[in-house]
């Protein structure tokens, strides 16, 4: 864990409640992320663990219960407020734009930094063209950083799996963000890639101090890389500490080998 | 020889014809392209567009009567693209920020809704009357083509023509090279993806409803100055309808080539056909070719394949 700020919370949702028609889908949650930390969200299929972070960027106005984010309260997000405010995420099923290359569609992370108004864009001239060049810098260092060079002009839908999930974390990389959310980086891929993609979390955390969720199911990578873990199930938390706790504790046990009922 | 000259003549009127559809069908594949709807009233757009700049150059208009002067042409165009600005915030206020997640059937529903509206207006506010529509550009035949090559080729056609040219470039820029040109292809390819990078939905579709607004108004201005501002004008949205069947509903260069298929098309069929079924085949020919196309490739020169999974 970084030292640093460690005990700075970033985010702490409050008594989350979400629920779709008569479907529960979160009960009552609250946890906090502190600044700089690595925060896992862990649980079997179906725990609600996507659901909230739908809940922190917005995309989901839960019912009840409150989201602090930056010393700030309300009682939902909305997805651009979440995006300038600087929350980054990705997605389980891989959301990019296929027809798009991978550069453009790593510029388009840099929306929330670029600001020239429509007349100059349209010309392509002045402010609009200066903040083009130093917004296309930016992402290529996110690019160096990524190690893609390789595939920077090709339309993400030819890519294969592996790396377009490395083109959606530059995306959310080139947006500079305060706070991460990668909802299962690591899903579908090879040991090799994981662990790519496990140096590429880690770096991100320690070199530029990003604080990140985290959804992952493959439990050695989580034990290995997140400074706390929160444990969801059928939408409730069931435990919420280091990974060494988590490990211990009983009702996760329960949760995931399921328990007998005799 | 002589023969000769004459296709050369039908297929170049044709061409020019072909432009002046590709200007509409333009603007149908912006707002398609963004968001998925099929806009009905874009037609009705550039009717709406020519009647707002006839309004700002003539003395028989409202700004006339209100201010008691004409705007010159260089002023009245601006001041008619700002109406059209004007005019996609408040569809998108009042009509398209409630249909937000609702099928694409009734965005649609509600496009046609706008047009009778949009249409409605224009006769409440401008009288229903064909207006002569005069911003300065040349008419009558090119002498130079005349001279050279022995053509008739309409000034007009040419000045067209290269307006057509202009635009195309300057949206094909805009829609690579730029931030918000990225976002709306972003919109367009994944909604939820363009939400979480900051894309706010509300002022896209405003910037899309206004770009396709101000080829509206391109649309209107040539249309216009060619046969006069009249209603029949919202009807060439249905030539434009084949157009983007043949193009495909989603590419911009498809309008283009499209456009031009269908001009000269019909143009041709109608000189060395139209004797032998009795003639009139322009009003149809862009609809049997659309029909084919429906039957043997119904996604379009350049459009995206349609793949269904079951």
């Amino acid at each position: 864990m970084n030292d640093r700020a460690q005990d700075q919370i970033l985010l702490e949702v409050d008594a989350i409640s979400l629920s779709f028609g008569g479907v529960h889908a979160l009960t009552d949650v609250s946890f906090d992320i502190r600044k700089g930390e690595v925060r896992s969200i862990i649980g079997p299929n179906g725990a609600g663990k996507s659901s909230m972070l739908n809940v922190i960027n917005g995309f989901y106005h839960p019912q009840q219960g409150t989201i602090t984010y930056q010393g700030q309260k309300r009682s939902q997000m909305k997805p651009h407020e979440a995006a300038r405010g600087g929350i980054a995420r990705t997605f389980q099923n891989i959301a990019l734009f296929r027809g798009m290359s991978t550069l453009d569609n790593i510029m388009t992370g840099r929306n929330t930094q670029m600001s020239k108004g429509l007349f100059w864009q349209a010309l392509r001239i002045g402010p609009a063209l200066r903040e083009e060049i130093e917004n296309r810098e930016f992402v290529e260092h996110v690019i160096d950083f990524l190690e893609i060079q390789a595939i920077r002009k090709t339309p993400v839908g030819k890519l294969p799996y592996g790396l377009q999930k490395r083109v959606e974390l530059g995306r959310a990389l080139a947006a500079e963000p305060t706070l991460l959310l990668l909802d299962e980086p690591m899903a579908g891929m090879n040991l090799e890639e994981k662990e790519d993609m496990s140096r590429f979390i880690l770096e991100t955390n320690e070199e530029f101090g990003t604080t990140i969720a985290l959804i992952e199911h493959d439990m050695s990578v989580v034990m290995d890389i997140s400074d706390r873990v929160v444990v969801l199930d059928y939408g409730r938390k069931i435990a919420d500490g280091t990974p060494e706790e988590v490990r211990a504790n009983q009702s996760v046990i329960d949760a995931y080998l399921g328990v007998s009922h005799d | 020889m002589a023969f000769d000259l004459f296709l050369l003549e039908v297929v170049i009127s044709g061409l020019m014809t072909g432009v002046m559809y590709a200007l509409v069908a333009l603007g149908f594949v912006l707002i398609f392209k963004a968001s998925g709807i099929f806009n009905f009233a874009q037609g009705v757009l550039a009717l709406f567009a020519a009647l707002a700049l006839y309004d700002f150059l003539s003395e028989d208009g409202w700004f006339f009567s209100l201010f008691g002067f004409t705007l010159p042409v260089w002023l009245a165009i601006p001041a008619t693209a700002a109406i059209m600005i004007f005019l996609a915030w408040i569809i998108e206020r009042s009509v398209l920020r409630f249909l937000v997640k609702q099928d694409q059937i009734i965005l649609f529903m509600a496009t046609i809704g706008l047009a009778f509206v949009l249409e409605g207006l224009g006769d409440l506010l401008f009288g229903s009357d064909v207006k002569p529509l005069n911003i300065g550009i040349p008419q009558g035949a090119s002498d130079w083509a005349l001279d050279t090559f022995n053509l008739y080729i309409e000034k007009l056609e040419i000045v067209a023509a290269a307006t057509a040219a202009v635009l195309v470039i300057i949206l094909a820029i805009f829609f690579q090279k730029t931030r918000i040109g990225r976002a709306l292809r972003a919109v367009a390819d994944d909604h939820q993806a363009a939400l979480s990078v900051g894309v706010s939905l509300d002022k896209i579709w405003v910037i899309v409803w206004s770009v396709s607004g101000i080829v509206a108004l391109v649309a209107g201005i040539m249309w216009g100055s060619k046969s006069g501002v009249q209603f029949s004008l919202s009807l060439i949205a249905l030539k434009a309808l084949p157009v983007l069947i043949l193009g495909g509903f989603t590419s911009v260069p498809g309008a283009i080539v499209g456009g031009l298929i269908i001009g000269v098309g019909e143009k041709v069929a109608e000189v060395y056909l139209g004797p032998y079924v009795g003639g009139a085949l322009e009003n149809w020919f862009a609809y049997m070719l659309a029909l084919a196309f429906l039957l043997f490739r119904p996604q379009g020169l350049f459009g995206e394949r349609i793949i269904e999974r079951v």
